[in-house]
């Protein structure tokens, strides 16, 4: 797991037809810089030599149509050298606009939240819709069509292994689309500035087979399994009787808020608090007992549980894979 | 006369334009983390004064939240997402009462509210009680105060990001227009 994700180690798709751009334009520009310091170098010494000459009172009669000539050069190079930049921007920009083979995308719909994301997977058939929180899972070589909504402010969607950014904006519906042609584990992160924790609202994303993704989507189909030990049991009642019940969702319980992140299989996370920490026993405790100590002004609040109800919630969570 | 001369000056406006900005700039406090007055407080609210014996104290709970524009619009936020509006309808009123006019069935300060909350009352108001942090019972009564206008206005939110009840003019059914002598003004005995 990286924490920060590179632009130039690409996975898929978009990412790489932007990467090559980006190595086009930087080539050209720097073979341009070196071109015009060696025309710098060979103009400052004929200035010297022609300075030489005028002191023999030896000029020449074709100064002003050098000058034009040279002046035409320069101007036809620069317009040259800049269509050669725009043809480039514009291919690419058609190349990476809709995949050529989207014949079955996956769509998924984003939703930035102050400060998490949530993940909607669509399907045909509604009973197959899944919604999972701060975790995006996408199988390899297949195009995902990704739809972009907020709930509150403009938050930006960037896997910077898999393509460029696009804005989440409220009471619009923006689209893009990404694909993973290796499998691998990224972080991904908001790329707008959107209010005090923006800096801690990244999500993890996951490319993997197509056979493996198929299992994870099932898996995270089914509901939580009613606890079966006393200590989980008890755990739930504290979910269920305490601040818990009124934002977050448990699917196969009372819990059916979706106010904060949905925690059905919030034990299967590699992190939690939206890429912030990593997902253990400690981390989870520490966090729900004050999550305003981790990242201040978060919507979740301060949680004083006895010790004795939040190792027994703590208990139940984990069951929750 | 003692001559100033014009760097001396510079250097006087700019203390004076420096002292100036420090006092205008009063930055809200965000409590984040900041633990408040809680659940005793609102187990001592009463709706009357008269009592048998001896009147007992008066109660020194204070809202941290009146007065601080985040925590009016934290509120705010709250009474929509908590679902506030499926019965008192952003304050107008449906299956529950309205909030924004000037009737409280059970007290208008922000114990009274918090009490209101935690204890749910009859004919429908549910009790909230262990399911929402002391902090937040604040935010939200002041949020309810603000809707009837007890809050002060310049903490409280302005906009609503709501459905409006006024109809787009281009939406309304035309009507043809008269002249100026006979326009709809109620006549001088209708007027409040």
């Amino acid at each position: 797991m990286t924490w920060a994700g590179s632009i130039f180690d690409t996975a898929g798709g978009p990412a790489e037809r932007i990467a090559r751009l980006t190595w086009f334009l930087i080539i050209v520009s720097v073979v341009t810089y070196l071109l015009l310091l060696v025309a710098t170098g060979i103009a400052m010494r004929r200035a010297r030599a022609r300075r030489l000459r005028e002191q023999l009172a030896d000029t020449g009669p074709d100064t002003e149509s050098r000058l034009t000539r040279n002046i035409s050069i320069a101007a036809i190079a620069t317009t040259l050298i800049l269509l050669v930049y725009v043809t480039a921007t514009a291919r690419t920009g058609k190349a990476i606009a809709w995949p050529v083979n989207a014949r079955q995308p996956l769509t998924i719909e984003v939703t930035g939240h102050q400060w998490w994301w949530q993940f909607r997977y669509r399907d045909s058939v509604p009973s197959n819709w899944l919604t999972t929180s701060n975790e995006l899972h996408i199988p390899v070589g297949r195009p995902v069509r990704v739809i972009l909504l907020s709930n509150d402010v403009i938050h930006s969607f960037w896997i910077p292994e898999l393509h460029g950014k696009q804005d989440l904006i409220p009471g619009h519906r923006n689209t893009t689309w990404i694909q993973a042609d290796r499998p691998g584990v990224w972080k991904a992160r908001c790329a707008e500035f959107c209010g005090h924790q923006h800096a801690k609202m990244a999500f993890d994303v996951v490319a993997e087979s197509p056979a493996r993704f198929n299992q994870w989507y099932v898996s995270q189909l089914t509901s939580a399994q009613p606890p079966t030990d006393s200590s989980a049991r008890r755990g739930h009642d504290v979910f269920m009787q305490r601040t818990c019940i009124m934002c977050h969702t448990i699917s196969g319980t009372q819990a059916g808020s979706s106010v904060g992140p949905e925690l059905t299989h919030i034990a299967s996370r590699p992190s939690i608090a939206a890429g912030t920490l990593r997902n253990t026993r400690e981390n989870l405790g520490r966090w729900i007992l004050n999550p305003q100590l981790i990242k201040p002004g978060v919507r979740m609040p301060p949680n004083a549980f006895p010790p004795a109800d939040m190792n027994a919630l703590l208990d139940y969570l984990e069951t929750l894979k | 006369m003692r001559t100033i001369s014009f760097g001396q000056l510079w250097r006087r406006a700019v203390a004076v334009a420096a002292l100036a900005l420090g006092l205008a700039c009063k930055r809200e406090e965000r409590r984040f983390n900041a633990t408040s007055p809680s659940a005793p407080a609102y187990a001592a609210v009463t709706l009357d004064t008269l009592q048998p014996g001896v009147p007992s104290p008066e109660l020194s709970v204070k809202s941290p939240s009146e007065g601080n524009a985040y925590d009016i619009s934290q509120g705010k936020q709250l009474f929509e997402q908590w679902n506030c509006s499926g019965c008192h309808s952003h304050g107008g009123g449906g299956m529950g009462p309205p909030l924004m006019d000037n009737e409280w069935i059970y007290g208008s300060s922000p114990e009274n509210i918090v009490a209101t909350i935690v204890e749910g009352r009859p004919n429908g108001m549910p009790s909230f009680r262990n399911r929402i942090t002391a902090n937040q019972l604040w935010q939200l009564a002041a949020y309810v105060r603000s809707m009837s206008g007890l809050e002060a206005k310049a903490p409280s939110p302005g906009r609503d990001d709501d459905m409006q009840y006024k109809v787009d003019e281009q939406r309304t059914p035309i009507r043809t227009p008269r002249a100026s002598s006979s326009r709809n003004v109620p006549a001088k005995s209708e007027r409040p």
